[in-house]
Formats: structure tokens, sequence, C-alpha cells
């Protein structure tokens, strides 16, 4: 399809193709993206060196509280976020809610979260994300989740973690359990890969294709659960492309100096001389919350299938 | 010949890959420190706005810019087009205003309207050079000083070359075609290695030389 520029892009030239989606997410590595609820946040965030924002209505640790339906943001307060910044704005949709994911294409977003922070659309079904010419990141907990979602189109991975805890065990558990998985991978003679596809519940093509990378075919971040420069930097060590953050930034006592510390610390986040010097002073992070806390239906990192 | 990445957010190791394939000896840059002995430095693809704010913040701008005016070459895809402008609209931040260019950031619309598109690079040969635009910048305006390198079909200017500095509006780092790259080596190794550059500057400030 030719590309609607103005600009002397040619005939020839095509729009939403699998390289151009897995490639927004390759420019997005190293960085950090931060959820926001409003532009004066989008602001702040872009102000502090995030590499994209996600627009939405309430951040993780207000919809645990809350309770109720969570849902995909109102278009209107979309549009003002896209509007304030010139980074990348990505925005959730529910899983399985392919009308909400087309909504925000139209919106313009750059990226869209099919998310579990959300409530499920679908318990059986995600979104066919390939039709779209926006692209999507997912959630996943291992190795075979993360597999099922790009084959059903996503461009980007995170980790699901468990959001609005402030608690980064899960984020490191799934961290973990996908390069467990690749590594195993590697390990395993030819023939053997039929089973473990079968057993991963993944396409065999995008098993093979992992195997040889030695790493998940899409950029993969970490989220669910940073809170602090060292938990960003951690998941940075584990083998994360980069870091989300939601609640941790603006559920802190003072978030402009935590968005711009947590920046720091990913770029360096090999150099712990550096993750001290950006940490100190930065006053209460969030809160955070004990896994056993929480009741297990409660759980959003089991939305997913 | 060691080349540099600036790796301070961004594809940088999609960069590493390439040239490491090339055979170059190449280093992740994230301190000041990290850019003396090199030949050359790559600034990646990702975000203007954060690398621009972590070059500022790490104060890497001078000492790149000295670097550059020494002759050291340097290339920007696409954010790092963008930081080598000298005029570049949409940055709210300082960029290292080398290259007699002007850009404007995210002109040709947002990730939708991203595109792949075939270009005519007269200085490689009649073969096209497939790139990959994404969030890209457009080049606005060639200054005297720096000239057109490849174009799109419709005649669009996407990269340019300034004595030892190129910029692409593209990413050459997401496709297997290492031309670009090639001709970056190229131009790292016509500038004055970075050992005599070093010496030179040692003996200015009346150090020691090295045995």
């Amino acid at each position: 399809m030719p590309a609607k520029d103005g600009n002397g892009a040619s005939q020839a030239s095509e729009t939403g193709t699998w390289k151009v989606k897995t490639g927004l997410a390759q420019m997005l590595k190293g960085g950090v993206i931060m959820d926001v609820v409003t532009p004066e946040h989008a602001k702040i965030a872009e102000e502090a060196g995030a590499c994209a924002v996600m627009a939405l209505e309430r951040v993780p640790a207000d919809i645990r509280a809350d309770g109720g339906v969570a849902r995909m943001s109102d278009p209107e307060v979309i549009s003002r976020i896209i509007d304030t910044v010139t980074i990348p704005v990505m925005a959730k949709c529910r899983i399985g809610h392919l009308v909400e994911a087309q909504v925000l294409e139209a919106l313009g977003v750059d990226y869209i979260d099919e998310s579990e922070v959300l409530t499920p659309a679908d318990e059986e079904h995600h979104v066919n994300k390939h039709p779209f010419k926006v692209p999507f990141v997912c959630g996943c907990r291992n190795l075979g989740e993360a597999l099922r979602r790009i084959g059903e189109g996503a461009a980007m991975m995170r980790t699901k973690g468990e959001a609005g805890t402030g608690n980064i065990v899960e984020a490191v558990r799934h961290m973990r359990a996908v390069w467990d998985g690749i590594r195993r991978l590697q390990t395993m003679p030819e023939e053997e890969l039929m089973a473990e596809a079968k057993e991963l519940g993944a396409p065999l093509e995008l098993v093979r294709e992992t195997r040889s990378l030695g790493r998940l075919p899409v950029v993969n971040y970490a989220a669910g659960g940073v809170a602090t420069p060292a938990d960003a930097a951690l998941m940075m060590q584990l083998g994360a492309d980069g870091v989300f953050i939601g609640s941790g930034i603006f559920k802190s006592e003072d978030p402009a100096p935590r968005a711009h510390a947590v920046v720091q610390a990913v770029t360096h986040f090999q150099d712990p001389k550096i993750i001290a010097e950006v940490s100190r002073g930065l006053g209460e992070p969030m809160r955070g919350l004990e896994l056993s806390q929480i009741p297990e239906e409660e759980l959003l990192a089991k939305r997913g299938w | 010949m060691k080349i540099g990445v600036l790796a301070l957010q961004g594809d940088f190791e999609e960069h590493i890959s390439v040239l490491t394939k090339l055979g170059a000896d190449a280093s992740e840059v994230r301190l000041p420190e990290q850019l003396d002995d090199l030949d050359g430095l790559i600034i990646p693809g990702g975000e203007s706005t954060t690398i621009a704010r972590l070059l500022a913040r790490w104060q890497l701008l001078s000492p790149i810019r000295r670097r550059a005016l020494e002759g050291m070459a340097v290339w920007g895809t696409c954010a790092g087009a963008i930081l080598l402008a000298e005029r570049a609209t949409g940055l709210d931040r300082e960029g290292l205003r080398l290259m007699d260019i002007a850009v404007e950031r995210n002109a040709y619309g947002r990730q939708v309207d991203s595109f792949e598109a075939e270009l005519s690079v007269p200085a490689f040969g009649s073969r096209p050079f497939h790139a990959v635009f994404i969030r890209a910048p457009r080049i606005s305006e060639i200054g005297a000083k720096a000239k057109p390198l490849a174009r799109l079909a419709g005649g669009a200017v996407v990269a340019a070359q300034q004595d030892q500095l190129l910029v692409t509006a593209f990413h050459p780092e997401l496709t297997e075609d290492a031309r670009f790259h090639q001709h970056f080596l190229e131009l790292a190794a016509a500038s004055p290695p970075a050992t005599i550059r070093e010496t030179e500057s040692q003996a200015a400030t009346g150090a020691r030389r090295p045995a």
C-alpha cells in the first residue's frame, strides 16, 4: 500500500510491515516506557527521558484498588496525550477486544498493549494482530506464552510481572522463565523440537527461530512491579531489552526525580556506582504489596491464554 | 578499526552486530572517556528526545563535537540524524549541530505511516538499497557543505554526507544490506588515526608521550 506522505515517498513504499512493527520496538531498546493518565504526567515522563508513554485511565495500582471492569481509556484522554508529547504513545486494549484495538489504531497510537491489566473481553482468544497496521505488545510469563503471542502477531513482548504491586518478584520470575526456555531449546537436538513446541503450545517455526537466534524473535521488555532504579537495572541485567514502569512513578512520593533516575539506571544498568548515585534522595517509593496478600483470583498475570 | 556506538538508548546492539560481521572492533559508548580511542562513532536509532537528554546529562555533547571537528567519522541513523543536524525542528534539547542540514522530526507521520522503500544511492551503483523508515525524520534542507547521498523514488533526499559525517533518515542496521556500514568504515579509515590525535593532544598539554 502506498505511503500517504506527500514528502516524496514512492508508490512502491509499504506501510504496516512486520519489519516496521518490530523495528519500532527495536528503537525503544534500552529505554523506559512510563504509564501516564494525564497530559501533565506525559509531559513529566517525556521531560525525564522516557522513550514512550503508555496512556491509560488509571495506573494498575488504582485499577487493583478500585476493582470493577477496567477498559480501554477514554479516546479524549488518549488524543490529548498524543497532542502533548512528541515521543511514541502506546495505549491498552482488553485481551481479545478487537474493536478497542481498532479504535486505538484509528486514534493514531503508535503501539497497542493487549493487556492483562484490563479486564479480559475474551477468555479463550487474543486479538489476531497481523491484519493491523499498528503494532502490538503483549505480556508473557514464559517462553510458550511469548511465542503464542508472537504467532498471533505481537511485534514486541514484555513480562507480565504483577502490575500495580511495586513488587519485582513476579517480573523476575517471568524473565528468568523466558530465558530458561530459550536456553533449553539451545541445548536440544533438532529432533526434539517438535515435541518441545507441542509442550510449549507454540508454533514450531517460532521455536526454531528462537533457538537459532538465542533470544526471542522480537524485543522483550520487563514490566509489572518495577518501583526503583535498582529494580529497573535488575531487569536489564536479567536480559530485558527495556523497562515499563507503571504505578512505580506516579504512585511514588516525588514522581519527576524518580522517573529521571529510572531512565539513568536503565542506560547505566551495568554500573552500580551510577545506580547508587542516581538513587539518592528520591523520597518514598510506592508502598508495594506482598504477593501472598493478594487473593488468588485478583492476580492479573493469570489472565491471558 | 575501533568504532563506538552510542549506547544511551536505542538499537545500538543491531549496529554492533553489523560492524562485528564486517570485522570492525565495535564498542558501546555511554561515558565521555569511552570516546578516546575511536576512529568512528555511530549514533543509532532510538528516541531523539531521550538520547538528547542523556547526551547532556552524561556530558557527551562537547567531547563528541570536539572529536568530530578533529576528524572522527560520525554517522547518525534516524534519531542520530536528528542529533547531528545543524537545525532540527521538533527537538526540544540541544543536539550536536555538526552537519549543515535541517531535519524535521516525525515528518512522515505516526507509526502507522512508517514504511519500507527502495532507494537510489548513486555512490553505491545501480542496485537499489532497501530501506526501513520508522517514525522517520525528513531531511528538509541540505546546506552548501553537505551533499545528498540517497533519494526516495520521488526525489526526496534521505541520506547525506559532509566530509566524514553521514546521516541516514532510515535504518540500515535493520536490514541485511551492509553497504552503508561498509561506506562508514571507509570514512572512518580515511579519518586521522586516533592514536596520532592522542599523541598530539598529549604533546600539546605537555604530557609524556607513550614509550
